[in-house]
């Protein structure tokens, strides 16, 4: 009996992001509207796996999720020398629009989660007009810090271990076991210092406080889900956020935590579904009024 | 495997956060675990000073007197703990124990105070807070020993070095009861 082969593919691209070429990996599955995939600090693209592997969504979907410069399977750019990495806004920013050029996407869907999900808004405040849609998965404007990121990165405590235990606890209790495992193992496998240098934009670059209300959902939707035992992201802060924004969606999601793709994919898929829906219907709607 | 799109209700959808506030029952809740009897059996109790929350106390205090012994059935847990030596002080806010740890189990436990008897670092919690984290499934906020410290409902302090080299290892030690039902009063 042969084994069952998933039906996502993973490649490499050179992406151009700061006038260096970057060396960037990607998985997809799928064909249709292009909905770009965005993991959260200190992780990698795996978290998105169950997604990619939905024959039901990928009817109608190009699913890609990316590794970002320094994680996964994306090593850093050739200019780097061991000098300390840190993520900004500007840098971020740059990489998914740089990455969404490279595979000439037309109007992509942006989900992110967690530093992906932060980054959605800025895309939302500066480059709205070149998604079709945008997603924040435990997403707020600016969270309350909860513990010193020093811890993260230095030679008397293991990183890996360190960052697998400090987000351990912001998985649900109803999770699976194996779901939860396989979760902070991506966490202790990260490089040294790259968990700490994504939190830099988190932390200290990234404060989207008093601009997020120039956001326009009117020229490119935006949701925003949060799962209930999200002690970083809180559903209050992802609330407190979406007040300031006309006409944002916020759902939060019962049984989750801050990684609803990969911590409990199943209960996941019970909320992501119907925004892909709302989103492929406004899509429609929109394609037939342009021929109309 | 293929699944239908089925969107859940809106009820469960865009449901109200939570008020993630204590409320009334729970406190009454917790003040009838104080009704466990324990007061006679635990040799440590006899020297405490009675205090206002000593009956939620109480009942915090007999379930973390047999952590040890649950520790000592995990050799897993043990392991992940195989090069820590150290000398904490855990518990309810108002009466930790000493914590003695040696290769990963617990040596000691006796409760605090003890004339000029040193640690390194404290992790404290109101009875509330460790009530709620010994559940099966603990409240939105309450799962963890530094969604704790968030909430200010935990203390930690002194130097954190051992506890966060160690970090998993002393959320799954103080999470045994959790585990072993039996060992929280309810």
């Amino acid at each position: 009996m042969t084994g069952y082969i998933e039906p996502m593919v993973g490649r490499y691209i050179h992406v151009e992001i700061d006038r260096e070429i970057h060396r960037i990996y990607f998985e997809e599955s799928g064909l249709g509207i292009p909905l770009v995939c965005l993991h959260t600090a200190g992780s990698d693209g795996r978290q998105w796996r169950h997604l990619l592997a939905d024959e039901e969504f990928a009817k109608t979907f190009r699913i890609i999720a990316f590794d970002l410069p320094w994680h996964g399977k994306s090593n850093p750019p050739p200019s780097w020398s061991g000098e300390e990495y840190r993520l900004t806004t500007a840098r971020y920013t740059a990489t998914v629009r740089a990455f969404c050029k490279a595979l000439a996407l037309e109007k992509p869907i942006v989900m992110g989660c967690s530093i992906g999900g932060r980054i959605v808004l800025n895309l939302a405040i500066d480059h709205a007009a070149e998604f079709r849609a945008l997603i924040g998965l435990e997403a707020a404007d600016f969270q309350a810090p909860w513990y010193d990121t020093n811890w993260l990165h230095r030679p008397d405590v293991h990183g890996g271990e360190v960052c697998a235990a400090l987000v351990s606890g912001l998985i649900a209790p109803q999770s699976p076991e194996s779901s939860r495992q396989e979760t902070l193992w991506a966490y202790m496998q990260g490089g040294p210092g790259v968990f700490k240098g994504d939190l830099y934009f988190y932390r200290v670059d990234g404060d989207l406080r008093g601009r997020v209300d120039k956001i326009d959902t009117g020229v490119c939707p935006l949701y925003l889900l949060t799962g209930e035992y999200d002690f970083s992201c809180t559903p209050e802060d992802t609330m407190r956020t979406a007040a300031a924004i006309g006409g944002a969606s916020v759902t939060i999601m019962e049984r989750l935590g801050h990684f609803p793709m990969s911590e409990n994919p199943e209960q996941f898929r019970r909320y992501i579904a119907p925004v892909l829906g709302r989103i492929l219907k406004q899509s429609t709607s929109t394609k037939q009024g342009e021929h109309a | 495997m293929t699944q239908p799109w089925q969107p859940v209700s809106s009820e469960r959808t865009l449901r109200q956060a939570d008020v993630r506030a204590i409320d009334t029952a729970d406190r009454k809740l917790f003040r009838s675990l104080a009704n466990v009897g324990i007061l006679q059996e635990n040799a440590c109790l006899k020297r405490m000073t009675p205090a206002p929350n000593v009956i939620d106390d109480a009942a915090i205090i007999q379930a973390f007197a047999g952590i040890p012994a649950l520790l000592e059935q995990d050799p897993a847990l043990i392991y992940r703990g195989r090069t820590l030596d150290c000398e904490c002080l855990l518990g309810p806010v108002d009466h930790p124990f000493h914590v003695s740890i040696r290769g990963g189990s617990i040596v000691d436990l006796t409760l605090a105070p003890v004339l000029m008897r040193s640690w390194r670092f404290s992790y404290r919690a109101s009875a509330v807070a460790w009530a709620e984290y010994w559940k099966p499934a603990p409240r939105p906020g309450w799962q963890d020993l530094l969604a704790l410290t968030k909430r200010e409902e935990a203390k930690l302090e002194g130097d954190l070095h051992p506890f966060m080299a160690h970090l998993q290892y002393f959320k799954d030690v103080l999470a045994l009861p959790r585990l072993h039902r039996s060992a929280v009063p309810t």
